[in-house]
């Protein structure tokens, strides 16, 4: 049983950390926002057992707010940015394809070398989870830093916000309050992201960020 | 006596296995054209069209170019010969064959790519234009498909203990592996590289001779006759081949593992042909459903393979605790 228990901990843990790359290798934006709808699902189920494993039945909760706040209603309004942008049908031109992948495997390869290292007071479940989930948050940073579209960056940091969770609730004892601030922050962040899209929008007509670069001084050869 | 006898049932197991893989190779071929031919909505060529076409093709007269050296005309003899022990040394419906021992995963990945250089230089031997982008593409898949190979190879092998296929069924199939996310990552790397070394869509496409992007049919254009249904064959025996290591590696159930008896011998036959079937039935379904891609997207087909299957290591590694 113990072993079951493990290896459908290591499944959704490492689903998460595969939707992750997902993200990084799409170019659509709709299925961008599908693949980050899933992983949200996936990190609820993840959430969810951890909470069946550990015996902690607050963790439902986080699982619950995880699935509908991030599952579904962050998916459907960026949906329905995207489609009031009518940036629906677009490609993105994502920075270098292949490179990115690898940097992507090499920051998975960092990870698992930093948390390898913490062995003694840790159960296998839990070094598990950490690696994952600090694989999980540099990958959202390296699609933030390689995507130029501003709603695929917003699903960047939400993914990263993801990673953050099941770390959080990989460990034992994450009070139940925090989670609930921290889901309230990532609703308000992303209004405020909603809003500055909007904007960016309004004023120089596309939500490629390239454009920006204009007006902080910067000079790029391609827009 | 009894130690004859044996060795002649062993001998006789190995040659069902031997021949079994190259009878239905050009069947599996056809259930594949005639399932893609339904999906189009057209009738299709009857299933045993592929054994007609090779007849016709042994029987025909082999045009030569002028200028073709004696490579070009050993070289579909040579991947065939190569071919086929790959497709032979792949446990199909039982393990511990006789020349099992031999049946390495590294063994088979350099069969296949020493039969991949031997086309690739019978194309460039006559010294067409076509002949030559064809080969100069087969390299370009193949330097991409191959790392990607070998890295499903270590997964496979980190979980069994073993690079030796028969071993790995026979461990898939008695021990419990538990729900490995690493197998299921390796397995869809590995059905990228099978599309891919197959010259099937969306890399290559089987059934034209007239695009500009075509690889492998642009590397055999200018072969005709005998010639011609070796390399047929030795495609179709390709195919067969993927079709037997997915199965092997990722489906082994109802292989005959233990004591040779007849009744688990038919089952091991039975079960095989049924899951060769299905493949062949799912490959249309799967290639009908996308389009052919652009040669400058083949890196990210197959580095999407690489990555999933760097992917599978990578998770090991972490459940295993180095």
């Amino acid at each position: 049983m113990d072993k079951l228990s493990f290896d459908i901990a290591h499944l959704l843990a490492g689903s998460m950390l595969v939707l992750s790359f997902l993200l990084l290798y799409q170019d659509r934006i709709t299925a961008v926002l599908n693949v980050f709808a899933l992983q949200a699902i996936a990190l609820s189920l993840s959430v969810a057992w951890q909470s069946v494993a550990q015996g902690a039945p607050h963790l439902i909760v986080t699982a619950l707010i995880a699935l509908i706040v991030k599952g579904f209603i962050i998916p459907t309004a960026l949906h329905r940015i995207v489609r009031r942008l009518e940036i629906h049908r677009g490609v993105e031109q994502v920075i270098g394809g292949g490179p990115v992948m690898l940097t992507g495997l090499g920051l998975v390869a960092l990870s698992i070398l930093l948390v390898q290292p913490i062995k003694e007071g840790a159960s296998i479940l839990t070094r598990e989870d950490l690696a994952f989930a600090l694989a999980v948050i540099l990958l959202g940073l390296l699609m933030m830093i390689t995507r130029r579209n501003a709603v695929t960056q917003i699903v960047g940091f939400m993914s990263l916000e993801n990673g953050l969770v099941l770390a959080a609730t990989g460990a034992k004892g994450m009070p139940l309050v925090v989670e609930v601030s921290v889901a309230f922050s990532i609703i308000i962040a992303f209004t405020v992201f909603g809003i500055f899209v909007f904007r960016i929008r309004e004023r120089f007509d596309t939500v490629d960020v390239g454009a920006l670069d204009r007006f902080r001084g910067e000079q790029r050869d391609q827009l | 006596m009894a130690l004859t006898l044996d060795l002649v049932l062993q001998v006789a197991l190995q040659a069902v296995q031997m021949f079994l893989v190259v009878l239905i190779a050009p069947l599996v071929l056809g259930v594949t054209r005639r399932v893609k031919a339904r999906i189009h909505r057209r009738i299709g060529p009857p299933l045993m069209q592929p054994y007609r076409d090779l007849w016709k093709l042994l029987h025909k007269e082999a045009v030569l170019a002028h200028n073709a050296s004696w490579l070009y005309r050993v070289a579909p003899y040579f991947v065939f010969a190569t071919t086929w022990v790959a497709a032979a040394l792949v446990p199909t419906y039982a393990t511990g064959l006789l020349f099992s021992w031999s049946a390495d995963l590294i063994a088979l990945v350099a069969l296949l790519g020493t039969a991949r250089f031997m086309l690739a230089l019978a194309g460039m031997d006559i010294g067409t234009a076509f002949g030559g982008i064809g080969a100069s593409r087969e390299m370009m898949i193949a330097s991409l498909a191959e790392p990607a190979m070998l890295l499903i190879v270590f997964t496979v092998a980190l979980v069994a203990g073993t690079t030796q296929l028969s071993e790995i069924a026979a461990t898939f199939v008695h021990k419990s592996v538990g729900l490995r996310v690493s197998l299921g990552l390796a397995m869809f790397a590995l059905v990228f590289v099978a599309v891919a070394e197959n010259a099937r869509i969306p890399i290559d496409n089987p059934a034209t001779h007239l695009e500009l992007t075509m690889v492998h049919e642009a590397m055999v254009l200018e072969y005709s006759g005998r010639h011609l249904a070796m390399i047929e064959a030795a495609a179709a025996l390709k195919l067969v081949l993927y079709f037997s290591l997915i199965i092997c590696l990722f489906l082994p159930f109802g292989m005959a593992t233990g004591e040779k008896t007849a009744a688990a011998l038919t089952i091991g036959i039975g079960a095989y042909l049924v899951k060769v079937l299905v493949l062949a039935a799912l490959l249309p379904i799967g290639e009908t459903s996308v389009a052919k891609m652009r040669v400058f997207r083949y890196p990210v087909f197959l580095g999407g393979a690489f990555a999933a299957a760097a992917l599978a290591v990578f998770l090991l590694f972490v459940s295993r605790g180095f």
